[in-house]
């Protein structure tokens, strides 16, 4: 796996795979010869906003949803689909790389287009940004349906791959008390992390983080949710409670300060490490905690990892083999503080 | 040195894992803290340890180690065994103490954590 500053892995894929792979198959369809009074069923049944109409099995127009109120309201006459159809559509062809698609996704502002086939013309099926996403992930092997993409949303998802502006947000809700279960999120993170083509220091700097904090999550709280947003260039973890909150946050950042009970301490936490270990293995850190409120944990990691040994200046300069015994970081502004490198 | 070795020298008993002469072992850890794992040890890293909890491998999943060896004869429970399994985290057991199970791989040339290798 290369070294992924970007998502180098998405990437890649959007140039090999096709639009045939991801496109949805089921289109919904009318034929150009059909009156317009049949398309009334058609909307009010599917909810979409545009029917591809078709001439035999070839792709000749599309009708939109406002196409069709506009005859409604102007009383015309009840002529064939044909007659009303834009037929300067945008399509993509089966065999097409999903990149181009995507482009032109971008540049037309479309949210769907007719598949086609190149040889025949014949309909094939319909493209949405969803199913880009969703063809993605699986091939990713990421089980987008059971699993923990949660703040699905097709548009900030995904923005435009060509122009590296990829996020994905994978939320993973963490049951308090529940000492089977702990671990299990973080331990999907990595494995979404690294089929996303994370380098693997970045990744362990994250889950290492991650399962500190869904640690805190089972020991001090009723539950709560970690959220990981991964777009090019950082990865931000987002932890949160409802309660009971920290009274001193300060305090709690101290190495060694806990309030762990002894049950907690047998299985080899509640050393008073883990908020400590959490800035550690972060780039900038951030936490929130109002007793009785709950806590919001904040942590970024810059996925850029040194890579030059050329000696090239670079932002910023960490691996993984620093985590360790060294110094402490600097008191000042403890509550929010960037990394130096 | 290779887990192999490692597991010779400890005069260990596998409990999980196959062809550990294949999995090399960059340097080791002895703790009990997880924390303490978390923050210190580094990838490839081979952990001694008297806790036998579920908790304790998925620490070595996270921190990338190679493998966990339990000292003083501990032997894990199932739900232990399984999650190694799962991760294909290989797991060990041995009759010796933690410091001498430690003294032993430091003296056949295994390093610690802290020190600088290569
Ligand atoms: N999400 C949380 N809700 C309430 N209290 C928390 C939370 N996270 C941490 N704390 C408090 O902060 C202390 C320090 O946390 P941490 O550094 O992880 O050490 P430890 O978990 O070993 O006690 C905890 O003992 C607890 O009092
Ligand atoms: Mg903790």
């Amino acid at each position: 796996m290369s070294p992924g500053a970007k998502i180098t892995k998405t990437q890649e894929m959007v140039y090999e795979m096709k639009v045939g792979d991801v496109m949805t198959t089921d289109v919904i369809t009318v034929q150009a010869k059909d009156r317009m009074s049949s398309l009334r069923d058609v909307f009010r049944e599917n909810r979409i906003s545009g029917l591809p109409v078709l001439d035999g099995e070839r792709l000749v127009g599309l009708i939109s949803l406002e196409d069709f109120i506009k005859w409604l309201a102007d009383k015309q006459d009840d002529c064939p689909v044909r007659q009303k159809m834009i037929e300067e559509v945008a399509y993509a062809y089966q065999d097409e790389p999903l990149v181009l698609a995507i482009s032109s996704f971008e540049e037309s502002g479309v949210g769907r287009f007719p598949v086609v086939d190149s040889d025949t013309g014949r309909l094939v099926g319909i493209l949405t940004k969803g199913d880009v996403i969703e063809g993605l992930l699986k091939k990713l092997e990421i089980d987008y349906q059971n699993e923990e993409i949660r703040s699905y949303r097709t548009d900030h998802l995904f923005t435009d791959l060509e122009a590296d502006e990829t996020t994905l947000t994978f939320q993973y809700l963490v049951k308090g008390h529940d000492l089977k279960q702990a671990g299990t999120s973080s331990s999907r993170l990595k494995r979404t992390l690294n089929r996303l083509g994370i380098h693997p220091d970045v990744v362990r700097r994250v889950v290492i983080a991650s399962y500190e904090a869904e640690m805190n999550l089972v020991i001090f709280t009723e539950g709560g949710k970690i959220r990981a947003r991964i777009q090019p260039g950082e990865v931000l973890v987002q932890v949160e409670d409802s309660g009971p909150g920290i009274a001193d946050v300060d305090k709690a950042l101290e190495p060694g300060y806990s309030t762990a009970p002894d049950w907690v301490r047998e299985l080899g936490f509640g050393a008073g490490m883990g908020l400590v270990n959490i800035r550690k293995c972060a780039d900038s850190f951030d936490i929130w905690s109002k007793p009785g409120r709950g806590t919001v944990l904040k942590a970024t990691f810059f996925t850029e990892e040194d890579k030059n040994e050329t000696g090239r200046s670079c932002k910023y300069t960490r691996s993984g083999s620093d985590i360790g015994p060294g110094k402490p970081q600097q008191r000042g502004d403890r509550r929010l503080c960037k990394r130096s490198a | 040195m290779t887990l192999d070795e490692a597991r010779e020298i400890l005069e260990a008993e596998v409990i999980v894992g196959s062809d550990l002469q294949d999995i090399v072992v960059e340097m080791g850890c002895g703790a009990d803290l997880m924390s303490d794992v978390l923050a210190f040890v580094k990838r490839g890293a081979l952990l001694l340890t008297g806790l036998t909890n579920p908790q304790v491998v998925r620490t070595g999943e996270m921190a990338d180690i190679v493998g966990i060896c339990f000292v003083r004869g501990k032997r894990p429970p199932q739900e232990t065994i399984d999650l190694a399994r799962e991760n294909d985290l290989p797991l060990l057991t041995t009759e010796l103490a933690m410091f001498e199970s430690c003294g032993r791989l430091y003296r056949d040339g295994l390093r610690g954590c802290s020190e600088r290798t290569g």
